[in-house]
């Protein structure tokens, strides 16, 4: 029986004693007396905590001790795409010719750097079937608000400034709409047919000559491939919309298919998903974005470029109608290094590779749950790199909820599914499996999900009491938000005013 | 042959037999056929080819190990104390996704947690999200929320001139979308804001931004004062800070800032050629202020046990939740980015945050003393970490003189403010030795 580990770790603030240090620094070249301005001096007392190297060390281990990650078992997020990270990655990105250099360094003393970045450009420009890459947005979303604002440019320059309308799927990621609302547009949402896929003819009713562009991702959040693609492509750009993909799902088709192939005008990827790129708890990503050579003027500066000629590479501020800059310098550089690391060992083999045991455990994790008690599969069985189910029958019988069953899978050192995601699957559970999970593990998650079937009709409070081995139970987190103690600060007030017990 | 990444790929027959179908192609029946292809692709290497083929890339790199590197202007070299390099990389953090499920999550949701903590201390204000992309777009943001604060109504976003360029580029791109309009302010002959300009351009903002230091490595002695005139107009003041200051210098918080950015990347992170990094985000205890802030917070619940436990909060403002209505796109932020820098911090503790700035402001002094030999300082006053210097030779001559021996000079200013006439920004930091400049300043003297 899995039991994770359980540390009553204080706060680090709590483990502080007076005059501990956990660092010694080196000493000033000279001992000049510099004074800060009287009113800029500090005079707020620092409360940070003082703790020696040794304690600091132990204090972390604990809390790492008391973290899940894909390196402690599967972790079938749907739409996230948690793969396992080639160590390989890692050692290379920590290499201390990516670490120590500087942005602003002379281009002769980079070259390394940029040529990492061009070789991972040319890669994704086949991938994908776009002409052009920036490589600078930090994360998926940070890669969509470059694509909107890219889309806007364009009609902007174009005279088109009725088209202030971006359609979304029902079923998209909660992302799409927010980007397309930061870059100032109305949001349209699309609804979904019976089979799960987008509406045609709610789609033709939705363009307008206000249609700026449609965001989609394929296969959906569902795991469907939207099989009527070209239909969809014909529709908006017949309309003057743009083609926008979310590269969150490029997993289920990586090696096979490319957006630009089936119309799509703008990509962003999400590279520490499909690329093997570690999340580090929420973060750093890369979103690079590439777009159709019409669009390639519109790209956030600089771009990075290579003068075959002399065999240099060089970064190309003269991107005429450039959107400007989405983030500070380059982008997640550290990430991109990853990628291609991964994307060299794996080559075009290895590529197609992922897509079909990616879409191969789907399936077999779909069947092997299929008819299981409880579960419902709504929509169509075939699916790409991921399946939703709908515990909805579940939830009527027994009163046992999504949220019981993903702390159930807890208990079992599995990781939950996304759940309740999308919205149009009531009590979704929303599974990922990837391709870097064994037989064995999708086995043994199906018959976690079995087991918590049977638990739920005949023993409903052990889930809903779920999870019981691990670190903490169950979290609340109305109380959370009704309460909100954000600081240690805040939380030491409370407590000393004896206002709250935990 | 199957893949080392990929348990299964020796399994495809029997799992196909246990679905049922006969092939892998199969299951992309629903591909349209004429959208398929073959790709144009390298075939994959063994992991060791991989690994020469990297390092000898990576060998065109030169690092500023390899040679003196006075660059600063928004990124520094810092030194990163081993274990927390060594921390980070415990494979239960760096290999962890978002915590959405807070019960195996502890360790990631603590650590987030204190890192706000520890940031609401440096600057003095008690609201802080586990982090943005970097310091542009926290600042970018941070003007789009007080937009939002004032619904609308106003839309001017003032700025000095000086501020970093690359933010001002982040900053106007993401206030296209709301029509944000960002208005600059001068600087006066100490390089600092012009407060009578400001003055004049305060009327109507939706907020007012100062760096501290600003884009010239000084300090903005009149930062409480620009306060004081921003809220009086009715604007929100927005500070960014370069956190590693904060030991010596007043917490932003303490001299009236309601919203405050910055780069946290600064501690416990290399510079990996500009990233990732992580911005900071904190806003003063008010309810208005907090719900339209971006970015995932963390903080203290209980468990059904009553024990202490953590979870991420505040959520009815986040994209998953308010789709088009949410405060900001940011999901994935820069987690792991934070925490390495909370554990820096607390490693260095009060005293080394304070040391850390003394070291910074004398090495800084000494580099500027020495500049001084050499070139013009336009503007007097209190230097931290950079120096904006004056040449009369075209800079660019200089800095292939300095390249020549084996030393990097600053950055070229000039083609962003081109009234600073020959001017770049040389900087130092706690790792800058005394030969380093010693031979700069050596190297100067024969080519200036």
């Amino acid at each position: 029986m899995y039991r994770q580990a359980k540390w009553d770790e204080p706060l680090i603030f709590e483990l502080s004693r007076p005059g501990r240090v956990g660092y010694t620094l080196p000493k000033p070249i000279e001992d000049i007396n510099v004074e800060i301005p009287e009113k800029l001096k500090r005079k707020t007392p620092l409360e940070l905590p003082e703790l020696s190297e040794p304690e600091v060390v132990k204090h972390y281990t604990r809390l790492s001790e008391m973290n899940y990650g894909v390196d402690s078992g599967i972790y079938p997020l749907g739409s996230c795409t948690m793969k396992y990270n080639p160590k390989i990655n890692e050692e290379i990105a920590a290499h201390p010719k990516v670490a120590f250099i500087h942005p602003y360094q002379d281009e002769r003393t980079i070259q390394g750097a940029l040529q990492i970045m061009w070789e991972l450009e040319q890669w994704l420009k086949e991938i994908t079937g776009m002409d052009r890459f920036t490589l600078q947005p930090a994360a998926g979303a940070n890669g969509e608000f470059t694509g909107v604002m890219i889309i806007r440019a364009y009609h902007l320059d174009r005279g088109e400034t009725q088209r202030n309308e971006i359609l979304v799927p029902d079923s998209a990621h909660g992302t799409n709409p927010a980007s397309a609302a930061m870059a100032g547009f109305k949001v349209i949402e699309i609804p979904s047919n019976e089979n799960g896929t987008v509406d045609l003819e709610a789609l033709e009713n939705a363009v307008s000559e206000r249609t700026a562009g449609l965001m989609l991702t394929n296969p959906n959040t569902l795991g469907i491939f939207e099989d009527e693609i070209l239909e969809i492509a014909k529709i908006v750009h017949k309309a003057g919309g743009l083609l926008y993909y979310d590269g969150a799902n490029l997993n289920g088709i990586l090696g096979r298919v490319r957006p630009g192939d089936m119309g799509f005008d703008i990509v962003h990827l999400n590279l520490h998903k499909t690329f093997s790129t570690p999340h580090g708890g929420g973060g750093p990503g890369a979103g690079p974005v590439g777009v159709k050579d019409f669009l390639k003027d519109y790209l956030p500066v600089p771009l990075v470029a290579y003068d075959e000629e002399n065999d240099r590479y060089y970064l190309d501020y003269n991107v005429p109608k450039s959107i400007g800059k989405v983030k500070e310098l380059f982008g997640n550089f550290a990430v991109l290094v990853r990628a291609l690391v991964y994307l060299k060992i794996m080559g075009k083999d290895g590529l197609k590779e992922v897509s079909d045991v990616a879409v191969l455990n789907a399936n077999y994790l779909t069947r092997k749950l299929k008819g299981t008690r409880g579960y419902e599969l709504p929509h169509k069985e075939l699916r790409k790199h991921e399946v939703v189910f709908s515990a909805e029958p579940m939830k009527r019988e027994t009163g046992v909820r999504t949220l019981d069953v993903a702390k159930r899978l807890l208990d079992f050192g599995l990781h939950a599914p996304t759940i309740y995601f999308p919205l149009i699957v009531s009590e979704a559970l929303m599974i990922e499996p990837t391709e870097t999970v064994s037989k064995e593990e999708l086995d043994a998650y199906v018959e976690a999900l079995k087991k918590i079937s049977e638990e739920a009709y005949t023993n409903p409070e052990v889930v809903k009491s779920a999870p019981h081995n691990t670190a903490v139970r169950r979290v609340d987190d109305v109380l959370a938000s009704k309460r909100p103690i954000i600081t240690w600060k805040m939380y030491k007030e409370l407590k000393e005013k004896g206002e709250i017990d935990y | 042959m199957a893949k080392h990444y990929i348990p299964n790929s020796a399994h495809k027959e029997e799992m196909l037999k246990e679905i049922g179908i006969s092939s892998i192609d199969e299951l992309f029946a629903d591909v349209p056929k004429e959208v398929m292809r073959e790709f144009n692709l390298p075939e994959g290497k063994s992991e060791y080819e991989v690994f020469l083929e990297m390092n000898k890339i990576l060998e065109k790199n030169k690092t500023v190990l390899e040679m003196p590197t006075f660059l600063g202007a928004g990124t520094y070299f810092h030194y990163i104390p081993a274990h927390v390099k060594y921390l980070i990389e415990r494979s239960e953090f760096l290999t962890a996704y978002t915590p959405y499920q807070p019960e195996i999550s502890q360790g990631m949701l603590q650590a987030l947690f204190e890192y706000q903590s520890l940031i609401a201390e440096l600057v003095g204000l008690p609201v802080v999200n586990s982090s943005m992309y970097d310091w542009g777009t926290a600042m970018a943001e941070a003007a789009l929320m007080t937009v939002r604060l004032h619904r609308g109504k106003r839309k001017k976003f003032v700025v000095p001139a000086h501020t970093h360029p690359e933010r001002l580029q982040v900053l106007k791109t993401y206030g296209a979308g709301p029509g944000v309009e960002v208005v600059t302010v001068k600087w006066n002959e100490k390089g600092q804001v012009d407060i009578e300009d400001l003055k004049e351009k305060v009327r109507d903002a939706a907020g007012v931004y100062v760096e501290i230091p600003n884009f010239f490595g000084l300090l903005e002695e009149n930062l409480k004062e620009i306060g004081e005139i921003t809220h009086e107009a009715g604007a929100y003041f927005v500070v960014g800070v370069d956190p590693t200051i904060l030991g010596i210098v007043e917490a932003p918080g303490a001299l009236g800032a309601d919203i405050v950015v910055g780069e946290a990347s600064y501690f416990g992170n290399p510079m990996n050629f500009g990233g990732p990094r992580a911005g900071i985000f904190a806003v003063k205890n008010d309810m208005k202020l907090i719900r339209q802030m971006p970015g995932r917070i963390i903080g203290i619940t209980k468990d059904a046990e009553g024990k202490r436990a953590f979870v991420m909060t505040l959520q009815t403002r986040e994209q998953h939740i308010r789709r088009a209505k949410a405060t900001s796109n940011i999901c994935s932020n820069e987690a792991l980015v934070a925490v390495a820098a909370a554990i820096h911090l607390a490693s260095l503790g009060p005293r080394g945050l304070r040391e850390l700035g003394e070291i910074i402001l004398k090495n800084t002094a000494y580099l500027k003393k020495r500049l001084s030999e050499v070139a013009e300082i336009p503007f007097d006053g209190v230097n931290f970490k950079d120096v904006l210097v004056k040449f009369e030779r075209p800079y660019p001559e200089i800095h292939e003189e300095l390249l020549k021996r084996n030393i990097h000079g600053g950055y070229y200013v000039k083609p962003h403010f081109p009234e600073l006439g020959e001017s770049a920004l040389f900087a130092a930091t706690e790792t800058t030795r005394k030969e380093w400049v010693d031979a700069l300043i050596d190297a100067l003297k024969e080519v200036v």
